[in-house]
C-alpha cells in the first residue's frame, strides 16, 4: 500500500498535495482498496466553498457509498472532470490521475494540522 | 477495528483465497472472499468467460427415510415430491403466515431430498425443519461434510466436461448427477445464481482442494478466474434474483416477491398454503419490481421510491448494473406502481433520480439456459 512521503493526510483517508496557496485533494490508496471499484464520484463545482472536515462530495463504489471530507477550507478552483467518464482512475491511480479537486486554501495553518505520511501510516497500522 | 475473525468459520478453500490475494470479509459467520482483482472485472469475467465461486458457506440438510419426499413437499411451496430423480428445484420455504423462512434448492437425490439453504439461515432452517419433521423422516445436517463450488459463465460447460466427461453436456438446466460414494461422492448440477450457463459442484471437504485445483487446471485455457461474493451479488441483482435478508424475509411472501411460479397451489397441503391461496385470490398490496435508473448515483437498500414525489415503495437491493451500464435496483412498490415501463423516481441522498420499472431479469443477454418462468401476474 502506497503512502507518498510528500503528501499530507486526514484520518478519513484523504490526501493533500499542497503547493503555494493551493491544495490538491484525493483519497488514499488504502481508501480506494477498502471501497473497491469506484463507479461514480460526486464533486462540487468550481467556485464552491468547502469547509475543513465537512463533506465536499460522495463516492459510490459497487458495494458501498462514502462521504468525502475536505482536508482544508477554501474555494474550489479546479475539479477533475475526467473522473466523470472514468471513475476507475481513483482505483488505478489514487495519488495522480485520481485527484478530485483543487482548493485555494483559506487558512494555511489548516494544512499544518494534517497528518504527515508517517503519522498516517501509524494510524493505518492501528487498522490492521 | 474489532477483531471478529477469530470466531469466524473458514471454508476448505481458505488458503487458496489468501494465495490469490482475496479481500476476506465476515459473511454469515464465515470468512469469505468478497473480491480478488475487483468486482467489475470479476463480474465481466463471468458474463464473458468462466469463473469459480467458493459457496461452501451454503448449508446442506438431507431428508431421509420413507417420509422424506412427502415431508419435503409439505415444507416448501414448489413441487419436490413427484419430480424425477436428478431434478433440482428452486423454492421458498414458508411460515404458517406465508412469510418466507428461506429460499433454497431441493435436489431429488434418490429417495432423499437434499436441501441447500442460505448460510445466514442455516441454524434457523435446521431448527424449523427438525421441529416439523414426522417420525418417518431423518433430518441430517450435512453442512460440515460438504464443500461447494459454483462454476459459472458461458465457458463453464467446456471446463467441467473436460473434468467429468460428456455427462456434463447432457445435463439440462436444473438437473444434476451424483457419482462416487463416501469421500469420493460428488454432485454436479446445472444451476447457478448469475444468469449465465453454469454448474454447482458439491464434494466432501477432504476432496475440496483437489477439486478446486483440477477445475482451475481444466479452466486455464479459458482463463478461468476466482470470483468473490461482491460480483456474485452484482450478477444476481442484474438477473432480479432474490437475496434472502434483502429482497425477501419472513415479512414478505412469495407472491409479493414475484415468485408465484414457485408456489404450487394445486399441491394437497404445504406450510403457509392458506394465506398464500388467500393472497392469490385477493391480490397482493405490493410487488418486487426491477428498476433501471437514469442517473449515476447508486441506489441502496432502504432508499425510497416515489411517483411524482409521493412515496410508493422502498429499494431492497441496488448496485451498479455492470453489464447494463446503468444503476439497477429491486424494490417493493405498491400494487398500482408495478407496471413495466412506468416512470418512477428513487431518492438517492436527497436527489430524485428517474427510474423505469422493468421486468426481472433486468439483464436479458445471459447465456443461462433457463426456460422462462411461468408468469403469474
Amino acid at each position: 500500500m502506497k503512502v507518498p512521503k510528500d503528501l499530507r493526510y486526514t484520518k478519513e483517508h484523504e490526501w493533500v498535495r499542497a503547493s503555494g496557496q493551493e491544495a490538491e485533494v484525493g483519497i488514499t490508496d488504502f481508501a480506494q482498496g477498502e471501497l473497491g471499484d469506484v463507479v461514480f464520484v460526486e464533486l462540487p463545482q468550481v467556485g464552491a466553498r468547502v469547509t475543513q472536515m465537512k463533506s465536499f462530495g460522495t463516492i459510490d463504489a459497487v458495494k458501498t457509498v462514502s462521504d468525502l471530507f475536505a482536508p482544508v477550507s477554501g474555494e474550489v478552483v479546479a475539479v477533475n472532470t475526467e473522473l466523470k467518464e472514468n471513475p476507475a482512475l481513483i482505483n488505478q491511480s489514487p495519488y495522480e490521475k485520481g485527484w478530485m479537486i483543487r482548493i485555494r486554501v483559506a487558512n494555511p495553518a489548516e494544512i499544518e494540522s494534517l497528518l504527515s505520511a508517517d503519522a498516517y501510516e501509524k494510524a493505518l497500522g492501528a487498522h490492521a | 477495528m474489532l477483531d471478529t475473525t477469530s470466531t469466524l468459520k473458514r471454508t476448505p478453500f481458505y488458503a487458496r483465497h489468501l494465495a490469490l490475494g482475496a479481500k476476506m470479509v465476515p459473511f454469515a459467520g464465515f470468512e469469505m472472499p468478497i473480491q480478488y482483482e475487483g468486482i467489475v472485472a470479476e463480474h465481466r469475467a463471468v458474463r464473458g468467460g468462466v469463473g469459480v465461486f467458493d459457496v461452501s458457506h451454503m448449508g446442506e440438510i438431507r431428508l431421509r427415510g420413507p417420509g422424506a419426499k412427502a415431508y419435503a413437499n409439505r415444507l416448501v411451496t414448489n413441487e419436490v415430491a413427484t419430480v424425477p430423480e436428478g431434478k433440482a428445484v428452486y423454492t421458498p420455504m414458508c411460515l404458517e403466515s406465508g412469510g418466507i423462512v428461506d429460499d433454497l434448492l431441493v435436489y431429488a437425490s434418490g429417495r432423499d431430498r437434499l436441501l441447500v439453504v442460505n448460510a445466514a439461515n442455516f441454524e434457523k432452517d435446521l431448527a424449523w425443519i427438525r421441529a416439523h419433521a414426522p417420525s418417518d423422516v431423518t433430518v441430517q445436517d450435512e453442512n460440515e461434510d460438504t464443500a461447494q463450488l459454483a462454476v459459472q459463465g458461458p465457458g463453464a460447460e467446456a471446463v467441467l466436461a473436460r473434468l467429468y466427461g460428456d455427462r456434463v453436456k447432457s445435463l439440462e438446466f436444473y438437473t444434476f448427477f451424483e457419482e462416487g460414494s463416501g469421500r469420493d461422492w460428488r454432485l454436479v448440477s446445472r444451476t447457478g445464481y448469475t444468469g449465465e450457463d453454469g454448474f454447482e459442484v458439491y464434494v466432501r471437504p477432504s476432496r475440496a482442494l483437489e477439486t478446486w485445483d483440477r477445475i482451475f487446471e481444466a479452466g486455464a485455457p479459458a482463463l478461468i478466474r476466482p470470483i468473490g461474493l461482491g460480483a456474485r451479488d452484482t450478477l444476481r441483482l442484474e438477473m432480479g434474483y432474490c437475496l434472502y435478508g434483502n429482497d425477501i424475509d419472513e415479512t414478505t411472501n412469495p407472491l409479493e416477491a414475484g415468485l408465484a411460479w414457485t408456489v404450487r397451489f394445486d399441491k394437497e397441503d404445504f406450510i403457509g398454503k392458506q394465506p398464500l391461496v388467500a393472497a392469490q385470490r385477493d391480490g397482493v398490496g405490493r410487488k418486487l419490481v426491477g428498476l433501471v435508473l437514469d442517473g449515476e448515483r447508486i441506489p441502496r437498500h432502504g432508499f425510497e421510491v416515489s411517483a411524482q414525489g409521493r412515496a410508493v415503495g422502498t429499494v431492497t437491493s441496488g448496485s451498479m448494473g455492470i453489464s447494463i451500464g446503468k444503476p439497477v435496483a429491486m424494490a417493493y412498490t405498491d400494487k398500482d406502481h408495478t407496471r413495466r415501463g412506468l416512470k418512477l423516481e428513487v431518492r438517492t441522498r436527497g436527489q430524485e433520480t428517474p427510474a423505469t420499472v422493468t421486468g426481472r431479469p433486468m439483464y436479458t443477454m445471459g447465456s443461462v439456459r433457463a426456460p422462462k418462468p411461468r408468469r403469474a401476474e
